[in-house]
């Protein structure tokens, strides 16, 4: 357990330093007076025609969905990755099943037009 | 407090600080080398004026970044806006906790490494939305989108490459990885073939999930002004810009020590070696992007999607069958 402890020192030096960066800017750095102007969304000096409301692809909730399904796969791939030397012969077949139900998959996602960007 | 707490407290404290302060000074000197670099490609000498040969060009860059009105759009979420700068700092820097720079010197010795590289490193994601929604600008808005779909899509060929030298090593630890190519071959150079290959596709997902050209569309300033960073200004915008280049720099610090054989190396010391490798990376990073051009983003997506996930998927299969039946290969 012990190693994890330098771990989390090293995340508290990263925000240490953050916090450093932040502090500097807040005295080196001029006040923000609030004119109504100046908070304006930046539109390249035009006028703004609205903030984030804009409607996104469903394209990125696809992508989204198919990493979830993938990156789960490399998950459960890792355990069997460590123990591999100790399974010999039948954790080969074995995973080479799991990856070719996933290749499946992918074959199924790729027919289907999922992976096609314009569309 | 018993004394492994005790020892691994002072250890935390010491190598992490100087982790941390290591990596922000070879970004400064990257930055200096960066744009020296990029000006001798394109017929200029870069900076000249800051220092002798333009060296303090990066410090008299962050002095002036600082000095620069903090702005917070109207009707931003104040609260996610501030955090996401520092979150993105944070957990880049915090991935090199895990580098082993030699034998010795190695912040956080984790059993799990890897998982911990590619955790850290898939959190990103979530400072890089947290700007992107609440910035209130639809053009941060988009850049953000467009950045999660690119570092999710090329998380998966990520975590197929990184589990080539784990299956080859037998090990979840990056140093164990590194003192298993001690003893036997770096992994580029033997086993040739799902090897070589998988630090190709490494690269290709290291560039694209820090945003590099030719993967830089989140941030395509001809059509997103500057991607989920158009909001922000001095500190936060330096928060971010620094994030960047210390992603870059642990990927190829991850990179040099999974593939090459981190502080392995003849005649001179192991840190020397480490910080050669790593650097040599870094810069292989800028050539190619003040050589390329930018994809778009159909052509990306099919990179990913449709040619490194399924090589990904085979070269974890020949790691497996190397180490399975080579005779007396990687055992």
């Amino acid at each position: 357990m012990s190693a994890y402890v330098p771990m989390f020192l090293l995340f508290a030096v990263a925000a240490t330093l953050v916090a450093a960066f932040f502090l500097l800017s807040t005295y080196m750095g001029p006040r923000n007076k609030g004119e109504p102007e100046h908070n304006t969304p930046y539109e390249c000096g035009s006028e703004s025609s609205g903030g984030r409301h804009i409607r996104l692809s469903a394209k990125f909730y696809l992508t989204a969905i198919l990493f979830v399904v993938f990156d789960i796969e490399g998950v459960f791939l890792y355990p069997w990755a460590v123990k591999f030397r100790s399974l010999g012969l039948a954790g080969l077949v074995e995973m080479l099943g799991f990856l070719a139900v996933l290749v499946v998959g992918l074959v199924y996602v790729w027919k289907k037009g999922a992976l096609e960007w314009e569309k | 407090m018993n004394p492994a707490t005790q020892s691994a407290l002072i250890h935390g404290a010491v190598y992490g600080t100087i982790v941390c302060l290591a990596v922000l000074t070879s970004i400064a000197m990257g930055i200096w080398f960066e744009r020296k670099f990029a000006g001798r490609m394109q017929s200029r000498i870069g900076p000249t004026y800051t220092g002798p040969v333009g060296l303090l060009q990066p410090v008299a860059d962050v002095v002036k970044l600082l000095q620069k009105e903090d702005i917070i759009p109207r009707d931003a979420d104040h609260a996610l806006f501030n955090l996401a700068p520092p979150l993105a700092a944070i957990f880049s820097l915090a991935a090199a906790a895990v580098v082993p720079f030699s034998a010795k010197v190695i912040s956080a010795d984790l059993d799990v490494g890897v998982v911990y590289i590619l955790g850290v490193g898939g959190l990103m994601v979530v400072p890089t939305f947290m700007a992107g929604w609440s910035s209130n600008n639809k053009f941060a808005l988009l850049g953000g989108m467009r950045a999660i779909a690119q570092s999710v899509s090329y998380g998966v060929p990520l975590v197929l490459a990184t589990m080539v030298p784990v299956v080859l090593a037998g090990s979840l630890s990056v140093s164990g990885i590194v003192d298993w190519q001690a003893t036997h071959h770096w992994f580029a150079v033997w086993p040739i073939l799902p090897g070589l290959p998988a630090f190709l596709l490494f690269y290709l997902a290291m560039l694209a999930e820090s945003n590099r050209i030719p993967f830089d569309i989140p941030e395509a300033e001809s059509e997103l002004v500057a991607g989920i960073t158009t909001e922000y200004t001095g500190a936060k915008f330096t928060l971010f810009y620094m994030a960047e280049y210390v992603h870059t720099m642990v990927g190829s610090a991850v990179a040099a020590a999974l593939f090459f054989g981190g502080w392995d190396g003849p005649f001179a010391p192991g840190l020397h070696w480490m910080v050669l490798k790593t650097l040599l990376i870094f810069v292989s990073v800028y050539w190619v992007r003040w050589s390329l051009v930018r994809f778009r983003s159909d052509q990306l997506m099919d990179l990913c999607w449709k040619r490194l996930t399924p090589l990904g998927l085979g070269l974890v299969f020949l790691a497996a069958a190397f180490v399975q039946y080579w005779p007396g290969g990687a055992r």
